[in-house]
């Protein structure tokens, strides 16, 4: 059973066209709760209302602006914004094609695409993506914004990331590190070794929310008028003052773990 | 509906009421072997500095507000509690404490057991950038594990739990600062299966080729950040500036009045924090300078903080109707 698509689009490589459709690869998993308000347990509801929050203020009377500095607004009117709309468009426009490897914080929200008609060009784009290990990237605009993001491949389907804006990264490359703080020697050698003894694949599967099925036992439990206890805290570990003598233990232990 | 179904709910949520200086999202320990770490998680992506916002009929930006549907009168934080729908009209009450004595001490810690290929980190799985500040007095053992990572071009995995919720994180250093991101579980991913994706097939060559040479056209080394810009902000900076200039419709609030965004402050302040959280020789460091440019973004100005329900400013976006009452507005699970 095909799930349905949020948009229609066609990737533009130069010339070159592949019609794509676009899903979004996300689906929720957690316990959503309702929020209420506490004393007669009705759902709440979210009302914009004024500084004094005196009274809520209905829509025809919300106004959109910018503040363009500080307590200075500009008022934007429906119309003006409707101008500034880019026109529809279909086209996811490769822009650039680059080696994969791209700093992690770019990333945003990831989408599959299906191909829509021409499937040889959809699975070629992957195959030479996924193969040459090589990121394009696209802009596009849908329901009336821009968007960019990062074509990709992942086993041999299209796959699109919207990539953040560089105005919203912070600039950790700023931060310098100060000289004189390189490790011990010995120290460094001993971390490398405990890093190779733990090396591994990367297994997203291995991993589970195991908070979530303690929330879902405990909405059970109180479901059924129980009242669960709850464990009681305890103390953090303190930091080692001995880094060395903690990694050769570490490595004793790892070693140990990996013969038995 | 996710609340991240579209990308239209991009980051330009609802600022944040100013806070003094930044605060750390989280703190607790790193530990790697028997080393232990005291860390402090501060956020890599700050709020859009262009978000639209509503105002009144007398120009004062509005407030949403969580508002009793019966009494239609704002609740404050306390009067909130989640709840869980076990039948229709009756759920199960669940405090915030209750949730946050859930996880168990171990699991409020980020255990390094695994280390991984940094390039093995899937774009698909990857959801928040956050940076790691040392927490405690000794930083020998948060440098030892940066310079380790770095070396070895791997991250160290781990699960812990913040405020209530899970996550799974990939701890990885850069230029001498440790980062995490927050992954997201498997289980929160679709794959080709479910949508119901034809199977991947080889494509004929003569289709290939043309491929081939179109991408081969727009080869380049690296990310040239322009094409990142925001056009949306761009465009409504611009049209913003235009009528300030022409004095239309421009609303200035009294002094006293809130204001909105600004905060710039806030990342020189995470900047410095850092700079001396990581030791206090001012020293320039050229080479591990150098080898912090992978793609990296510079500018500065305020550090996110998802809006709590309590204090958020209006914006044009809605928020999902369901969230938390004291936590970011994305987190509904617990």
């Amino acid at each position: 059973m095909g799930a349905r698509a949020i948009w229609k689009g066609v990737v533009c490589v130069g010339a070159e066209r592949v019609p794509v459709r676009l899903y979004s690869a996300v689906q929720a998993a957690g316990v959503s709760f309702r929020l209420l308000h506490r004393e007669d347990q009705s759902p709440v509801k979210q009302q914009l209302l004024a500084p004094d929050q005196a009274r809520p203020v209905p829509p025809e009377e919300q106004r959109k602006g910018l503040e363009v500095e500080a307590g200075v607004f500009v008022v934007l009117r429906p119309e003006e914004l409707r101008a500034l709309q880019p026109p529809p468009s279909r086209e996811i426009r490769v822009e650039e094609v680059i080696p994969a490897g791209l700093d992690l914080r770019w990333f945003d929200h990831p989408y599959l695409l299906g191909p829509d008609g021409d499937e040889p060009g959809y699975f070629a784009l992957a195959e030479l993506l996924e193969a040459r290990r090589r990121l394009a990237i696209v802009r596009w605009v849908m329901r009336r914004r821009h968007y960019q993001g990062a074509l990709h491949a992942r086993r041999g389907h299209l796959a699109l990331s919207t990539l953040r804006h560089p105005e919203e990264l912070v600039a950790v490359e700023r931060v310098q590190v100060p000289a004189g703080r390189a490790p011990d020697r010995r120290e460094l050698a001993l971390a490398e070794q405990l890093v190779e003894a733990l090396a591994d694949d990367f297994d997203p599967a291995a991993y589970q929310d195991e908070h979530r099925a303690r929330v879902r036992s405990l909405i059970e439990a109180k479901a059924r008028g129980l009242q669960p206890a709850l464990p009681r805290p305890e103390a953090a570990p303190a930091p080692s003052p001995d880094l060395a003598g903690a990694l050769e233990a570490s490595l004793r232990a790892t070693r140990r773990s990996a013969r038995g | 509906m996710a609340e991240r179904e579209h990308p239209d709910d991009d980051e330009q949520g609802e600022p944040e009421e100013l806070e003094p200086g930044p605060r750390a999202l989280w703190s607790g320990t790193l530990t790697f072997g028997l080393v232990s770490i005291p860390v402090e998680l501060y956020p890599a992506v700050r709020p859009a500095r262009v978000a639209l916002r509503l105002l009144g009929p007398r120009g004062r930006p509005l407030h949403r507000r969580y508002v009793c549907a019966r009494e239609s009168r704002p609740l404050t934080p306390e009067e909130i509690v989640r709840g869980y729908p076990v039948e229709p009209e009756r759920f199960v009450l669940v405090e915030e404490e209750e949730l946050a004595a859930l996880a168990p001490r171990a699991s409020r810690d980020l255990d390094l057991r695994r280390f991984v290929p940094r390039d093995q980190l899937d774009p698909m799985l990857l959801d928040r950038p956050y940076l790691l500040a040392p927490g405690g007095q000794s930083t020998k053992a948060y440098h030892l594990l940066a310079a380790t990572l770095e070396r070895r071009d791997r991250a160290g995995i781990a699960t812990f739990v913040m405020r209530g919720t899970e996550y799974l994180a990939a701890i990885l250093s850069e230029g001498g600062l440790l980062r995490a991101v927050t992954l997201r579980f498997a289980d929160e991913l679709r794959g080709p299966e479910q949508l119901g994706l034809p199977e991947p097939r080889r494509a004929p060559a003569a289709r290939r080729r043309q491929l081939e040479a179109a991408l081969a056209e727009l080869e380049r080394d690296a990310l040239l950040p322009e094409l990142l810009h925001d056009e949306n902000a761009r465009a409504l900076r611009e049209l913003a500036r235009r009528k300030r200039a022409a004095s239309a419709d421009v609303i200035e609030l009294p002094e006293t009045a809130e204001a909105g965004g600004g905060g710039g402050g806030q990342v020189v302040d995470l900047m410095k924090l850092l700079q001396e959280r990581l030791g206090e020789a001012p020293a320039p460091a050229p080479r591990a300078a150098s080898r912090r440019s992978s793609g990296g973004a510079r500018a500065g100005s305020p550090t996110r903080a998802r809006a709590g329900a309590r204090g958020g400013a209006a914006t044009t976006r809605k928020p999902a109707a369901r969230t938390q009452p004291r936590s970011k507005a994305r987190r509904r699970r617990g």
